[in-house]
């Protein structure tokens, strides 16, 4: 996995409440198989329309958003159903940090298996800046994982982030491999579990 | 005496292996897969690497079956592979599977439950949010994402941190005719669908303990659309009951270690929650989704409502968008929104009791809308047609199908049409889940009923009440 320590990019502005993983990435993509090139449905229907043109009125199709690494987004930002491949979508896409007060759980979760950083601040701060970025659209924005900061002109905010998934982007991990290191604990539970709760293990009654 | 524990609390720390920068690594007890888990096996293939526990994972094809023409040849070719890759992944990795030719196939969280394989105590996963609904008999079941599926399956573990506590009371005495997905709509509008973010659920309450293991679904099920990462409800003779005589039930011996374990698992008097939320079960009435989140639900006598009333600017801007979404127009009494079909599925609502439900209101009465009714499961169908709900709902108009996931997620091929209104018995009223441009109205499956006989939504209460 690729690790993420800081960005600084150019950020689009996603103000809309409850963007839902099935608007990252609409289940009939979900077919596709992982070869870098999710990012071509992200936003599928939001991004085009019936026909496929653009939608002009979309922030990420219009310039410099286009090219945005970061997204500030609006409350529980990827709810919903536990694709991963939103997350694929997102990445592929150039994506790599995401700014809103609220997310879904298991996007959050998947998202630090992939390198995408999924950064949490009040509604306050991000509201503040959706609205720098929408005033000046060339502004910068960087996030800082070790110190947990984001930074845009004059605004500077902590965001929150659990440790666990702060450690593992800072890193790069796969989990299997630092699981790996655990296989005699494992084997260890694995073994009082079968004597402590033996019903646990099914059978045809 | 020892620090009181919360439900919660009893079943994290029974499946604890290490604890580690915040997180513990737990044990799994049952792995659910489906067709949409093909990303976890393909990363199992990358590593050389077999499932470690394969009696411990069962397969079910449902996503992706379709559920007009079983028997014949998946014409679509895509969807065929989708489910053929599924069949070859179980076999190659020794897992039992209940494909799309056996007779136990159906919803992976109907079916679980049904067999018996879903039991108080476990730890629960599989790539599908509404994982979420196995709480319902105690267990800590909670839907996980393709890395972690394929980190379940090579291990049996998984890293989590642990949530916090919320209890979500709800005493007191339905109306008649409502049901559980009333009290998870009242709860959502309630407390947002972020409301329960990074929190296990417990739901307690008369009115919790007086639902049926049906409706105890419904309800955790939709845990997850109120941000949760689990719903639990403590087992009880509700629970045991249901369990007797499943395929994989437990018997003798084996049952009676069990239950000691059981009896233990509910919160202690005193137990501390993180967040404690109290809903009055008298004052619920049948709820409506009018928006593009399960949060926008409202009781069906409400109307739509007015961005220009909303004083937070971000809240108006999504009302404004989602009423531009739904085609409709602010104020407009929920009543007289018109629907163009009804859909009557899902793992949040089609199981025996849903159908029933909803075949009470249909029959004798035609639908003005088409309709699809696709059972949770092979052995619901079943059980439907030789209770005679099948002949209701076909003599009503609707189209009687076979199980899958079918319309409430449309990747079989079961879809909605674009700017088509559709009153459904799902979990999510999402843009484009049911088709790009499907405009989704989620209730329950009375109320579904109801607006198939009426052609738009409509209260259940005096459908119900013409018939006494």
């Amino acid at each position: 996995m690729e690790k993420f320590t800081r960005i600084t990019a150019t950020a689009c502005p996603l103000p809309a409440e409850n963007i839902d993983t099935d608007q990252i990435l609409p289940a009939r993509y979900l077919k596709l198989p992982r070869k870098g090139e999710h990012g071509k449905v992200l936003f599928q229907d939001l991004r085009f329309d019936a026909e496929g043109r653009e939608r002009p009125d979309f922030p990420l199709n219009r310039a410099p958003w286009r090219d945005a690494k970061i997204i500030v987004g609006g409350r529980n930002f990827g709810g919903g159903s536990s694709r991963e491949a939103a997350v694929y979508a997102l990445f592929d896409y150039g994506i790599r940090c995401v700014i809103a007060p609220s997310f879904g759980d298991i996007f959050s979760q998947n998202a630090a298996k992939n390198g995408l950083l999924t950064a949490v601040v009040s509604e306050a701060e991000s509201g503040a800046l959706i609205a720098a970025v929408t005033h000046e659209p060339a502004l910068l924005v960087s996030a800082d994982l070790e110190a947990k900061t984001i930074t845009c002109g004059e605004l500077r905010y902590r965001f929150s982030i659990d440790p666990a998934r702060q450690t593992r982007l800072l890193n790069g991990w796969d989990d299997i491999d630092v699981t790996e290191s655990f296989r005699d604990q494992v084997s260890a539970f694995k073994a009082a579990n079968l004597k402590r709760r033996p019903w646990t293990i099914p059978s045809r009654g | 005496m020892s620090t009181p524990l919360t439900l919660f609390d009893k079943l994290w720390s029974s499946h604890e292996i290490v604890q580690r920068d915040g997180e513990s690594l737990l044990w799994v007890d049952r792995h659910y897969v489906h067709e949409g888990s093909f990303h976890a096996f393909s990363r199992l293939a990358e590593r050389g690497a077999a499932v470690a526990e394969p009696a411990l994972t069962f397969g079910v094809a449902d996503h992706y079956v379709p559920t007009r023409g079983r028997g014949k040849p998946i014409p679509n070719p895509e969807i065929a592979r989708m489910v053929s890759q599924l069949d070859k992944n179980a076999a190659d990795q020794k897992i039992t599977l209940f494909g799309l030719k056996d007779r136990r196939q159906g919803i992976v969280h109907v079916v679980g439950p049904e067999l018996g394989l879903t039991l108080p105590g476990l730890l629960i996963v599989c790539g599908d949010s509404h994982t979420s609904t196995h709480g319902a008999f105690g267990a800590y079941a909670f839907g996980i994402g393709a890395s972690e599926v394929a980190h379940v399956l090579m291990t049996q573990t998984l890293w989590q941190k642990k949530p916090k506590r919320m209890r979500i009371t709800v005493d007191g005495k339905l109306s008649e005719g409502l049901g559980a997905k009333d009290i998870a709509l009242a709860i959502i509008a309630n407390i947002g669908a972020d409301g329960a973010s990074g929190h296990a659920i417990e739901f307690s309450g008369s009115a919790i303990r007086a639902l049926s293991m049906e409706g105890r679904m419904t309800l955790c099920n939709m845990a997850i659309e109120a941000g949760g990462r689990c719903g639990i409800v403590a087992p009880d003779a509700t629970t045991l009951d249901y369990l007797k005589g499943r395929e994989f039930a437990l018997t003798g011996a084996a049952l009676d270690q069990a239950m000691q374990g059981w009896i233990e698992l509910k919160s202690d008097a005193g137990a501390k929650f993180d967040r404690e939320v109290s809903i009055d079960a008298t004052a619920v009435a049948p709820f409506v989704t009018w928006g593009t989140s399960p949060e926008d639900a409202l009781p069906i006598d409400a109307s739509v409502p007015d961005p220009t009333r909303e004083s937070n600017p971000e809240r108006a801007n999504y009302i404004r968008g989602a009423i531009d979404y739904m085609g409709l127009a602010p104020g407009k009494k929920l009543t007289d929104i018109a629907i163009d079909r009804v859909f009557i599925g899902s793992c949040t609502n089609a199981r025996i009791e849903d159908l029933r439900a909803a075949a009470a209101i249909l029959a004798n009465r035609v639908s003005k809308v088409p309709g699809l009714v696709s059972p949770g499961s092979s052995s619901v169908k079943r059980q439907a047609e030789a209770e005679g709900l099948d002949r209701l709902f076909r003599e009503a108009g609707l189209e009687w199908a076979d199980s899958g996931c079918s319309m409430c997620v449309g990747i079989n091929g079961d879809l909605v049409a674009s700017g088509e209104r559709c009153a459904s018995t799902t979990n999510r009223n999402f843009r484009g889940r049911q088709g790009v441009g499907a405009r989704t109205h989620i209730m329950s499956p009375a109320m579904v009923a109801a607006a198939a006989v009426s052609g738009h939504l409509a209260d259940m209460r005096p459908l119900m009440a013409r018939r006494n």
